[in-house]
Protein backbone atom coordinates (compact mmCIF):
# COMPACT_ATOMS: atom_id res chain seq x y z
CA UNK A 1 0.00 0.00 0.00
CA UNK A 2 2.69 2.33 1.06
CA UNK A 3 4.89 1.53 -1.91
CA UNK A 4 2.02 2.05 -4.37
CA UNK A 5 1.47 5.48 -2.93
CA UNK A 6 5.14 6.18 -3.22
CA UNK A 7 5.23 5.05 -6.85
CA UNK A 8 2.29 7.30 -7.72
CA UNK A 9 3.99 10.15 -5.93
CA UNK A 10 7.19 9.69 -7.93
CA UNK A 11 5.20 9.27 -11.12
CA UNK A 12 3.38 12.57 -10.61
CA UNK A 13 6.62 14.35 -9.78
CA UNK A 14 8.18 12.98 -12.96
CA UNK A 15 5.08 13.89 -15.00
CA UNK A 16 5.00 17.54 -13.88
CA UNK A 17 8.74 17.85 -14.35
CA UNK A 18 8.42 16.27 -17.76
CA UNK A 19 5.70 18.70 -18.88
CA UNK A 20 7.73 21.63 -17.69
CA UNK A 21 10.79 20.47 -19.57
CA UNK A 22 8.79 19.61 -22.70
CA UNK A 23 7.28 23.08 -22.79
CA UNK A 24 10.63 24.77 -22.27
CA UNK A 25 12.11 22.58 -25.01
CA UNK A 26 9.27 23.50 -27.36
CA UNK A 27 9.81 27.23 -26.86
CA UNK A 28 13.58 26.86 -27.13
CA UNK A 29 13.04 24.72 -30.23
CA UNK A 30 10.93 27.34 -31.96
CA UNK A 31 13.40 30.10 -31.17
CA UNK A 32 16.36 27.94 -32.23
CA UNK A 33 14.64 26.89 -35.47
CA UNK A 34 13.91 30.48 -36.41
CA UNK A 35 17.37 31.63 -35.32
CA UNK A 36 19.17 28.98 -37.37
CA UNK A 37 17.05 29.59 -40.46
CA UNK A 38 17.10 33.34 -40.24
CA UNK A 39 20.51 34.06 -38.76
CA UNK A 40 22.41 34.08 -42.05
CA UNK A 41 20.45 36.98 -43.57
CA UNK A 42 20.54 39.06 -40.42
CA UNK A 43 22.74 42.14 -40.72
CA UNK A 44 22.60 45.85 -40.20
CA UNK A 45 21.81 46.33 -43.91
CA UNK A 46 18.92 43.87 -43.60
CA UNK A 47 17.38 46.11 -40.94
CA UNK A 48 18.19 49.41 -42.61
CA UNK A 49 17.29 48.73 -46.25
CA UNK A 50 13.81 48.62 -47.73
CA UNK A 51 12.81 45.54 -49.75
CA UNK A 52 14.00 45.69 -53.39
CA UNK A 53 13.42 43.86 -56.67
CA UNK A 54 9.84 42.75 -55.93
CA UNK A 55 10.86 41.93 -52.38
CA UNK A 56 13.35 39.25 -53.42
CA UNK A 57 16.31 41.29 -52.23
CA UNK A 58 17.05 44.05 -49.76
CA UNK A 59 15.96 44.35 -46.17
CA UNK A 60 12.91 44.95 -44.06
CA UNK A 61 13.21 48.58 -43.00
CA UNK A 62 9.73 49.51 -44.27
CA UNK A 63 7.77 46.73 -42.50
CA UNK A 64 9.91 47.08 -39.34
CA UNK A 65 9.20 50.79 -39.02
CA UNK A 66 5.59 50.16 -40.03
CA UNK A 67 5.10 47.70 -37.17
CA UNK A 68 6.62 50.14 -34.71
CA UNK A 69 4.33 52.90 -36.00
CA UNK A 70 1.30 50.63 -35.76
CA UNK A 71 2.12 49.63 -32.20
CA UNK A 72 2.76 53.23 -31.16
CA UNK A 73 -0.48 54.59 -32.60
CA UNK A 74 -2.51 51.60 -31.37
CA UNK A 75 -1.12 52.00 -27.85
CA UNK A 76 -1.60 55.76 -27.90
CA UNK A 77 -5.26 55.04 -28.52
CA UNK A 78 -5.73 51.95 -26.34
CA UNK A 79 -3.75 52.81 -23.19
CA UNK A 80 -5.71 55.91 -22.09
CA UNK A 81 -9.09 54.36 -22.90
CA UNK A 82 -8.20 50.91 -21.51
CA UNK A 83 -6.72 52.20 -18.25
CA UNK A 84 -9.53 54.72 -17.77
CA UNK A 85 -12.14 52.00 -18.29
CA UNK A 86 -10.32 49.72 -15.84
CA UNK A 87 -10.32 52.61 -13.38
CA UNK A 88 -14.03 53.13 -13.94
CA UNK A 89 -14.81 49.50 -13.15
CA UNK A 90 -12.53 49.38 -10.11
CA UNK A 91 -13.27 52.76 -8.54
CA UNK A 92 -16.44 54.33 -9.87
CA UNK A 93 -18.86 51.71 -11.21
CA UNK A 94 -21.73 50.77 -8.94
CA UNK A 95 -22.13 47.08 -8.22
CA UNK A 96 -25.29 46.67 -10.29
CA UNK A 97 -26.67 44.79 -13.28
CA UNK A 98 -25.49 47.40 -15.79
CA UNK A 99 -21.90 47.11 -14.60
CA UNK A 100 -22.00 43.31 -14.67
CA UNK A 101 -23.40 43.36 -18.20
CA UNK A 102 -20.72 45.80 -19.34
CA UNK A 103 -18.00 43.75 -17.71
CA UNK A 104 -19.30 40.55 -19.30
CA UNK A 105 -19.38 42.23 -22.70
CA UNK A 106 -15.76 43.31 -22.40
CA UNK A 107 -14.61 39.88 -21.21
CA UNK A 108 -16.41 38.25 -24.14
CA UNK A 109 -14.80 40.68 -26.55
CA UNK A 110 -11.42 39.22 -25.55
CA UNK A 111 -12.51 35.91 -27.09
CA UNK A 112 -13.62 37.30 -30.45
CA UNK A 113 -11.37 36.05 -33.30
CA UNK A 114 -8.99 38.71 -34.56
CA UNK A 115 -10.25 38.45 -38.13
CA UNK A 116 -13.63 39.69 -36.88
CA UNK A 117 -11.88 42.76 -35.51
CA UNK A 118 -10.32 43.14 -38.95
CA UNK A 119 -13.72 43.19 -40.64
CA UNK A 120 -15.09 45.51 -37.96
CA UNK A 121 -12.19 47.91 -38.55
CA UNK A 122 -12.78 47.72 -42.28
CA UNK A 123 -16.42 48.72 -42.03
CA UNK A 124 -16.01 51.29 -39.24
CA UNK A 125 -12.68 53.04 -39.75
CA UNK A 126 -11.92 52.39 -43.40
CA UNK A 127 -15.40 52.83 -44.86
CA UNK A 128 -17.68 54.64 -42.42
CA UNK A 129 -15.11 57.09 -41.03
CA UNK A 130 -13.46 57.36 -44.48
CA UNK A 131 -9.95 56.87 -43.09
CA UNK A 132 -9.30 54.50 -46.00
CA UNK A 133 -6.85 51.62 -45.72
CA UNK A 134 -4.25 53.43 -43.64
CA UNK A 135 -1.90 53.42 -40.68
CA UNK A 136 -4.66 55.08 -38.65
CA UNK A 137 -7.38 52.52 -39.52
CA UNK A 138 -5.07 49.57 -38.91
CA UNK A 139 -3.76 50.96 -35.62
CA UNK A 140 -7.25 51.77 -34.33
CA UNK A 141 -8.35 48.25 -35.21
CA UNK A 142 -5.38 46.83 -33.32
CA UNK A 143 -6.24 49.15 -30.43
CA UNK A 144 -9.80 47.79 -30.31
CA UNK A 145 -8.44 44.25 -30.35
CA UNK A 146 -6.26 44.91 -27.33
CA UNK A 147 -8.78 46.96 -25.31
CA UNK A 148 -10.47 44.02 -23.54
CA UNK A 149 -7.12 42.72 -22.33
CA UNK A 150 -6.04 46.19 -21.24
CA UNK A 151 -9.29 46.91 -19.39
CA UNK A 152 -9.32 43.59 -17.57
CA UNK A 153 -5.63 43.77 -16.64
CA UNK A 154 -5.86 47.32 -15.30
CA UNK A 155 -9.11 46.67 -13.43
CA UNK A 156 -7.46 43.72 -11.65
CA UNK A 157 -4.43 45.88 -10.91
CA UNK A 158 -6.53 48.63 -9.33
CA UNK A 159 -8.62 46.17 -7.33
CA UNK A 160 -5.42 44.66 -5.91
CA UNK A 161 -4.44 47.97 -4.27
CA UNK A 162 -5.13 47.49 -0.53
CA UNK A 163 -8.19 49.23 0.97
CA UNK A 164 -5.84 50.48 3.76
CA UNK A 165 -4.07 52.89 1.41
CA UNK A 166 -7.35 54.43 0.31
CA UNK A 167 -8.57 54.78 3.91
CA UNK A 168 -5.34 56.46 4.95
CA UNK A 169 -5.52 58.87 2.04
CA UNK A 170 -9.17 59.81 2.61
CA UNK A 171 -8.54 60.22 6.34
CA UNK A 172 -5.88 62.83 5.50
CA UNK A 173 -8.46 64.86 3.62
CA UNK A 174 -7.76 63.67 0.08
CA UNK A 175 -10.47 63.80 -2.56
CA UNK A 176 -11.30 60.72 -4.61
CA UNK A 177 -9.25 61.85 -7.57
CA UNK A 178 -6.26 62.82 -5.37
CA UNK A 179 -6.39 59.36 -3.82
CA UNK A 180 -6.51 57.69 -7.22
CA UNK A 181 -3.76 59.85 -8.71
CA UNK A 182 -1.34 59.77 -5.80
CA UNK A 183 -1.90 56.35 -4.25
CA UNK A 184 -3.95 53.96 -6.39
CA UNK A 185 -2.29 54.62 -9.76
CA UNK A 186 1.33 54.43 -8.52
CA UNK A 187 0.61 51.27 -6.53
CA UNK A 188 -1.08 49.62 -9.48
CA UNK A 189 1.42 50.86 -12.08
CA UNK A 190 3.70 47.77 -12.17
CA UNK A 191 0.74 45.48 -12.83
CA UNK A 192 -0.78 47.88 -15.36
CA UNK A 193 2.57 48.08 -17.19
CA UNK A 194 2.68 44.29 -17.35
CA UNK A 195 -0.75 44.31 -18.97
CA UNK A 196 0.39 46.91 -21.48
CA UNK A 197 3.48 44.91 -22.38
CA UNK A 198 1.46 41.76 -22.96
CA UNK A 199 -0.78 43.80 -25.24
CA UNK A 200 2.18 45.22 -27.16
CA UNK A 201 3.44 41.70 -27.82
CA UNK A 202 0.05 40.66 -29.12
CA UNK A 203 -0.45 43.80 -31.22
CA UNK A 204 2.98 43.59 -32.86
CA UNK A 205 2.34 40.02 -34.00
CA UNK A 206 -1.24 40.28 -35.30
CA UNK A 207 -1.93 39.88 -39.04
CA UNK A 208 -5.67 39.43 -39.50
CA UNK A 209 -6.84 42.79 -38.09
CA UNK A 210 -4.51 44.80 -40.32
CA UNK A 211 -4.92 42.84 -43.58
CA UNK A 212 -8.09 44.71 -44.60
CA UNK A 213 -7.47 47.94 -42.76
CA UNK A 214 -4.11 49.32 -43.83
CA UNK A 215 -1.31 46.79 -44.20
CA UNK A 216 0.24 47.07 -47.64
CA UNK A 217 1.45 44.16 -49.75
CA UNK A 218 4.27 46.46 -50.69
CA UNK A 219 4.97 50.13 -50.01
CA UNK A 220 7.97 51.89 -51.44
CA UNK A 221 8.38 54.26 -48.52
CA UNK A 222 7.94 54.52 -44.79
CA UNK A 223 4.52 55.97 -43.94
CA UNK A 224 4.79 59.69 -43.37
CA UNK A 225 1.18 60.30 -42.51
CA UNK A 226 -1.53 58.56 -40.50
CA UNK A 227 -3.43 58.17 -43.76
CA UNK A 228 -0.74 56.25 -45.68
CA UNK A 229 -0.76 52.50 -45.96
CA UNK A 230 2.02 50.73 -44.07
CA UNK A 231 3.96 47.53 -44.39
CA UNK A 232 4.07 45.45 -41.22
CA UNK A 233 6.32 42.56 -40.18
CA UNK A 234 3.63 39.89 -39.64
CA UNK A 235 1.89 40.68 -42.91
CA UNK A 236 5.24 40.84 -44.70
CA UNK A 237 6.00 37.34 -43.43
CA UNK A 238 2.60 36.15 -44.65
CA UNK A 239 3.22 37.70 -48.06
CA UNK A 240 6.71 36.23 -48.38
CA UNK A 241 5.48 32.80 -47.34
CA UNK A 242 2.38 32.59 -49.52
CA UNK A 243 2.12 35.31 -52.10
CA UNK A 244 5.62 36.38 -53.00
CA UNK A 245 7.00 36.40 -56.50
CA UNK A 246 9.63 33.73 -55.85
CA UNK A 247 8.67 32.04 -52.59
CA UNK A 248 11.50 29.48 -52.55
CA UNK A 249 14.19 32.06 -53.24
CA UNK A 250 12.98 34.38 -50.51
CA UNK A 251 12.86 31.78 -47.70
CA UNK A 252 15.96 33.36 -46.18
CA UNK A 253 14.43 36.80 -46.04
CA UNK A 254 11.24 35.29 -44.67
CA UNK A 255 12.98 33.58 -41.74
CA UNK A 256 15.10 36.67 -41.15
CA UNK A 257 11.91 38.68 -40.85
CA UNK A 258 10.41 36.12 -38.45
CA UNK A 259 13.55 36.32 -36.34
CA UNK A 260 13.42 40.11 -36.24
CA UNK A 261 9.75 40.08 -35.23
CA UNK A 262 10.50 37.53 -32.53
CA UNK A 263 13.43 39.56 -31.19
CA UNK A 264 11.37 42.74 -31.32
CA UNK A 265 8.56 41.23 -29.23
CA UNK A 266 10.98 39.57 -26.80
CA UNK A 267 12.91 42.84 -26.56
CA UNK A 268 9.79 44.85 -25.73
CA UNK A 269 8.83 42.28 -23.11
CA UNK A 270 12.23 42.36 -21.42
CA UNK A 271 12.23 46.16 -21.31
CA UNK A 272 8.82 45.96 -19.66
CA UNK A 273 9.91 43.35 -17.14
CA UNK A 274 12.97 45.43 -16.30
CA UNK A 275 10.84 48.53 -15.79
CA UNK A 276 8.39 46.62 -13.63
CA UNK A 277 11.07 45.24 -11.35
CA UNK A 278 12.62 48.69 -10.95
CA UNK A 279 9.21 50.10 -10.14
CA UNK A 280 8.64 47.39 -7.55
CA UNK A 281 11.96 48.01 -5.89
CA UNK A 282 11.25 51.72 -5.68
CA UNK A 283 7.75 51.15 -4.33
CA UNK A 284 8.54 48.51 -1.74
CA UNK A 285 11.87 48.03 -0.06
CA UNK B 1 -12.05 69.95 33.34
CA UNK B 2 -11.07 71.02 29.86
CA UNK B 3 -13.37 72.70 27.37
CA UNK B 4 -15.65 70.30 25.50
CA UNK B 5 -14.53 69.93 21.88
CA UNK B 6 -16.73 67.17 20.48
CA UNK B 7 -20.40 66.85 21.38
CA UNK B 8 -22.57 64.06 20.11
CA UNK B 9 -26.34 64.32 20.53
CA UNK B 10 -28.46 61.16 20.26
CA UNK B 11 -26.37 59.70 17.48
CA UNK B 12 -27.83 56.68 15.75
CA UNK B 13 -25.92 54.78 13.11
CA UNK B 14 -27.50 52.27 10.77
CA UNK B 15 -25.88 49.86 8.37
CA UNK B 16 -28.82 49.08 6.10
CA UNK B 17 -31.55 47.79 8.40
CA UNK B 18 -29.36 47.10 11.41
CA UNK B 19 -28.88 49.74 14.07
CA UNK B 20 -25.24 49.86 15.14
CA UNK B 21 -25.41 52.81 17.56
CA UNK B 22 -28.35 53.86 19.72
CA UNK B 23 -28.79 57.42 20.96
CA UNK B 24 -25.16 58.00 21.83
CA UNK B 25 -24.75 61.30 23.65
CA UNK B 26 -21.23 62.12 24.70
CA UNK B 27 -19.05 65.17 25.46
CA UNK B 28 -15.38 64.75 24.64
CA UNK B 29 -12.97 67.18 26.33
CA UNK B 30 -10.24 69.05 24.51
CA UNK B 31 -6.57 68.08 24.92
CA UNK B 32 -7.30 64.92 26.84
CA UNK B 33 -7.39 61.21 26.02
CA UNK B 34 -10.82 59.64 25.76
CA UNK B 35 -10.88 55.86 25.55
CA UNK B 36 -13.72 53.92 23.93
CA UNK B 37 -13.93 50.39 25.31
CA UNK B 38 -16.29 47.47 24.94
CA UNK B 39 -16.47 43.96 23.48
CA UNK B 40 -16.10 43.32 19.73
CA UNK B 41 -19.06 44.52 17.70
CA UNK B 42 -20.23 46.99 20.35
CA UNK B 43 -20.03 49.92 17.95
CA UNK B 44 -16.98 51.72 19.36
CA UNK B 45 -15.00 51.69 16.09
CA UNK B 46 -18.12 52.63 14.11
CA UNK B 47 -18.64 55.54 16.50
CA UNK B 48 -15.03 56.64 15.99
CA UNK B 49 -15.54 56.60 12.23
CA UNK B 50 -18.57 58.87 12.59
CA UNK B 51 -16.30 61.58 13.99
CA UNK B 52 -14.38 62.07 10.71
CA UNK B 53 -17.17 60.76 8.48
CA UNK B 54 -15.22 57.73 7.29
CA UNK B 55 -18.55 55.88 7.37
CA UNK B 56 -19.50 57.89 4.29
CA UNK B 57 -17.69 55.25 2.21
CA UNK B 58 -20.07 52.49 3.30
CA UNK B 59 -23.01 52.92 0.92
CA UNK B 60 -25.58 51.49 3.34
CA UNK B 61 -24.45 53.60 6.33
CA UNK B 62 -26.79 56.29 7.65
CA UNK B 63 -26.23 58.64 10.59
CA UNK B 64 -28.98 60.33 12.60
CA UNK B 65 -28.49 62.87 15.36
CA UNK B 66 -25.92 65.63 15.70
CA UNK B 67 -22.16 65.56 16.02
CA UNK B 68 -20.70 68.95 16.83
CA UNK B 69 -17.01 69.74 16.63
CA UNK B 70 -16.15 73.13 18.09
CA UNK B 71 -19.83 73.92 17.90
CA UNK B 72 -20.49 73.14 14.23
CA UNK B 73 -22.47 70.15 13.06
CA UNK B 74 -20.27 67.96 10.86
CA UNK B 75 -23.27 66.18 9.31
CA UNK B 76 -24.86 69.39 8.09
CA UNK B 77 -25.24 69.43 4.31
CA UNK B 78 -22.76 72.25 3.71
CA UNK B 79 -19.91 70.56 5.60
CA UNK B 80 -16.56 70.49 3.82
CA UNK B 81 -15.54 66.88 4.48
CA UNK B 82 -12.00 67.53 3.28
CA UNK B 83 -11.29 70.26 5.82
CA UNK B 84 -13.10 68.18 8.46
CA UNK B 85 -10.70 65.28 7.88
CA UNK B 86 -7.79 67.65 7.84
CA UNK B 87 -8.85 68.79 11.30
CA UNK B 88 -9.63 65.27 12.55
CA UNK B 89 -6.70 62.94 11.86
CA UNK B 90 -6.93 59.17 12.06
CA UNK B 91 -4.58 56.30 12.89
CA UNK B 92 -5.73 52.83 11.93
CA UNK B 93 -5.57 49.41 13.52
CA UNK B 94 -3.02 48.02 11.10
CA UNK B 95 -0.04 50.29 10.36
CA UNK B 96 -0.71 51.42 6.78
CA UNK B 97 2.11 53.61 5.48
CA UNK B 98 1.87 54.32 1.75
CA UNK B 99 4.33 52.45 -0.48
CA UNK B 100 6.52 55.54 -0.75
CA UNK B 101 9.41 57.09 1.15
CA UNK B 102 9.21 58.08 4.80
CA UNK B 103 9.44 61.72 3.76
CA UNK B 104 6.67 61.43 1.17
CA UNK B 105 4.43 59.62 3.63
CA UNK B 106 4.60 62.50 6.10
CA UNK B 107 4.45 65.17 3.38
CA UNK B 108 1.39 63.54 1.78
CA UNK B 109 -1.21 65.49 3.78
CA UNK B 110 0.48 68.91 3.59
CA UNK B 111 0.99 68.46 -0.17
CA UNK B 112 -2.70 67.60 -0.60
CA UNK B 113 -3.52 70.88 1.02
CA UNK B 114 -1.30 72.82 -1.33
CA UNK B 115 2.04 73.20 0.44
CA UNK B 116 4.78 73.00 -2.22
CA UNK B 117 7.65 74.96 -0.68
CA UNK B 118 10.53 72.58 -0.03
CA UNK B 119 11.85 74.27 3.10
CA UNK B 120 8.37 74.43 4.60
CA UNK B 121 7.78 70.73 3.85
CA UNK B 122 11.16 69.82 5.35
CA UNK B 123 10.17 71.62 8.51
CA UNK B 124 6.75 69.94 8.71
CA UNK B 125 8.31 66.51 8.15
CA UNK B 126 10.89 67.07 10.86
CA UNK B 127 8.38 68.43 13.36
CA UNK B 128 5.84 65.69 12.70
CA UNK B 129 8.39 62.89 12.99
CA UNK B 130 9.73 64.48 16.17
CA UNK B 131 6.18 64.74 17.48
CA UNK B 132 5.67 61.05 16.78
CA UNK B 133 8.96 60.15 18.54
CA UNK B 134 10.41 58.72 15.35
CA UNK B 135 12.79 61.45 14.13
CA UNK B 136 15.97 60.12 15.72
CA UNK B 137 15.44 56.66 14.27
CA UNK B 138 14.75 57.76 10.69
CA UNK B 139 16.45 61.14 10.19
CA UNK B 140 19.24 59.56 8.12
CA UNK B 141 16.93 57.52 5.89
CA UNK B 142 14.03 59.79 5.02
CA UNK B 143 14.26 58.74 1.36
CA UNK B 144 13.87 55.02 2.09
CA UNK B 145 10.45 53.33 1.87
CA UNK B 146 8.18 53.64 4.89
CA UNK B 147 7.21 50.01 4.47
CA UNK B 148 10.78 48.98 5.32
CA UNK B 149 10.35 50.03 8.97
CA UNK B 150 9.33 47.72 11.82
CA UNK B 151 5.64 47.47 12.75
CA UNK B 152 5.96 49.82 15.71
CA UNK B 153 7.95 52.34 13.69
CA UNK B 154 5.39 52.13 10.88
CA UNK B 155 2.61 52.96 13.32
CA UNK B 156 4.56 55.97 14.62
CA UNK B 157 5.10 56.98 10.98
CA UNK B 158 1.33 56.85 10.52
CA UNK B 159 0.94 59.06 13.60
CA UNK B 160 3.49 61.50 12.14
CA UNK B 161 1.56 61.46 8.86
CA UNK B 162 -1.69 62.19 10.71
CA UNK B 163 -0.30 65.11 12.72
CA UNK B 164 1.43 66.64 9.68
CA UNK B 165 -1.83 68.31 8.62
CA UNK B 166 -1.97 69.98 12.07
CA UNK B 167 -5.27 68.50 13.18
CA UNK B 168 -6.94 69.45 16.47
CA UNK B 169 -8.26 65.94 17.02
CA UNK B 170 -6.59 62.57 16.60
CA UNK B 171 -8.70 59.42 16.28
CA UNK B 172 -6.94 56.13 16.97
CA UNK B 173 -8.60 52.83 16.13
CA UNK B 174 -6.90 50.13 18.23
CA UNK B 175 -3.50 51.47 17.20
CA UNK B 176 -1.49 48.90 19.13
CA UNK B 177 -3.47 45.72 18.47
CA UNK B 178 -1.02 44.60 15.75
CA UNK B 179 2.11 45.48 17.74
CA UNK B 180 4.40 43.72 20.20
CA UNK B 181 4.44 44.78 23.90
CA UNK B 182 7.55 46.97 23.57
CA UNK B 183 6.19 48.90 20.57
CA UNK B 184 2.85 49.16 22.38
CA UNK B 185 4.54 50.76 25.38
CA UNK B 186 6.21 53.34 23.12
CA UNK B 187 2.92 54.25 21.46
CA UNK B 188 1.21 54.59 24.85
CA UNK B 189 3.97 56.89 26.03
CA UNK B 190 3.54 58.87 22.83
CA UNK B 191 -0.23 59.17 23.33
CA UNK B 192 0.38 60.71 26.76
CA UNK B 193 2.68 63.23 25.06
CA UNK B 194 0.24 63.91 22.20
CA UNK B 195 -2.61 64.99 24.47
CA UNK B 196 -0.71 68.16 25.33
CA UNK B 197 -1.44 69.33 21.79
CA UNK B 198 -4.27 67.18 20.51
CA UNK B 199 -7.62 65.85 21.57
CA UNK B 200 -7.16 62.08 21.38
CA UNK B 201 -10.02 59.60 21.01
CA UNK B 202 -8.74 56.05 21.17
CA UNK B 203 -10.55 52.76 20.66
CA UNK B 204 -8.95 49.92 22.55
CA UNK B 205 -9.60 46.29 23.32
CA UNK B 206 -7.14 46.41 26.13
CA UNK B 207 -8.64 47.67 29.39
CA UNK B 208 -5.26 48.11 31.06
CA UNK B 209 -4.33 50.37 28.18
CA UNK B 210 -7.44 52.46 28.67
CA UNK B 211 -6.72 52.70 32.40
CA UNK B 212 -3.09 53.65 31.79
CA UNK B 213 -3.44 56.35 29.17
CA UNK B 214 -6.93 57.86 29.20
CA UNK B 215 -8.53 60.65 31.18
CA UNK B 216 -12.11 59.70 30.40
CA UNK B 217 -13.52 56.35 29.36
CA UNK B 218 -16.71 55.43 27.53
CA UNK B 219 -18.04 51.89 27.74
CA UNK B 220 -20.12 50.65 24.80
CA UNK B 221 -22.23 47.52 24.70
CA UNK B 222 -24.33 46.36 21.72
CA UNK B 223 -24.56 49.87 20.31
CA UNK B 224 -25.45 51.55 23.61
CA UNK B 225 -23.24 53.92 25.51
CA UNK B 226 -23.55 52.26 28.92
CA UNK B 227 -21.39 54.53 30.98
CA UNK B 228 -19.09 57.49 30.50
CA UNK B 229 -16.98 59.02 33.23
CA UNK B 230 -13.48 59.91 34.30
CA UNK B 231 -11.16 56.94 33.89
CA UNK B 232 -10.23 56.54 37.59
CA UNK B 233 -13.91 56.52 38.53
CA UNK B 234 -14.80 54.03 35.77
CA UNK B 235 -12.14 51.60 36.85
CA UNK B 236 -12.68 51.88 40.63
CA UNK B 237 -16.36 52.49 41.19
CA UNK B 238 -18.43 52.16 38.03
CA UNK B 239 -22.12 53.01 38.38
CA UNK B 240 -23.47 50.36 36.06
CA UNK B 241 -23.34 46.67 36.84
CA UNK B 242 -22.52 45.85 33.19
CA UNK B 243 -19.50 48.15 33.24
CA UNK B 244 -18.26 46.48 36.38
CA UNK B 245 -18.75 43.02 34.89
CA UNK B 246 -16.84 43.96 31.76
CA UNK B 247 -14.00 45.69 33.56
CA UNK B 248 -13.53 42.85 36.02
CA UNK B 249 -13.36 40.45 33.09
CA UNK B 250 -16.63 38.62 33.65
CA UNK B 251 -17.41 38.82 29.91
CA UNK B 252 -16.10 40.29 26.64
Amino acid sequence: MKSRRKILDNLMTAATWGSGIALTALVAGIVAFVAVKGYSVLSLEFLLEPPRDSMTRGGILTPLVGTIQLVAVAMGFAIPIGVATGLYFAEYAKDDLFTSALRLAIRSLAGVPSVVFGLFGLSLFVILFRFGPSLLSAALTLGCLTLPLMVTASEQAFLAVPRDYRDASYALGASKWQTIWKVVLPSAAPTVITGIILSVGRVAGETAPIMFTGAAFFAPNIARSLFSEVMALPYHIYVLATAGTFIEETRGIQYGTVLVLLLLVLGICSVGIFMRSRFRRRMRR
Amino acid sequence: MNRIQIETREVNLYYGQSRVLRDVTLDIPEKAVTALIGPSGCGKSSFLRCLNRMNDFIPSARVEGDILIDGSNIYESGTDVISLRRNVGMVFQKPNPFPMSIYDNVAYGPRLHGIRDRAKLDEIVRNSLTGAALWDEVKDKLKTPGTGLSGGQQQRLCIARAIATEPAILLMDEPTSALDPLSTARIEELVRELKKQYTVVIVTHNMQQAARISDTTAFFLLGDLVEYDSTPKMFTSPEDKRTEDYITGRFG
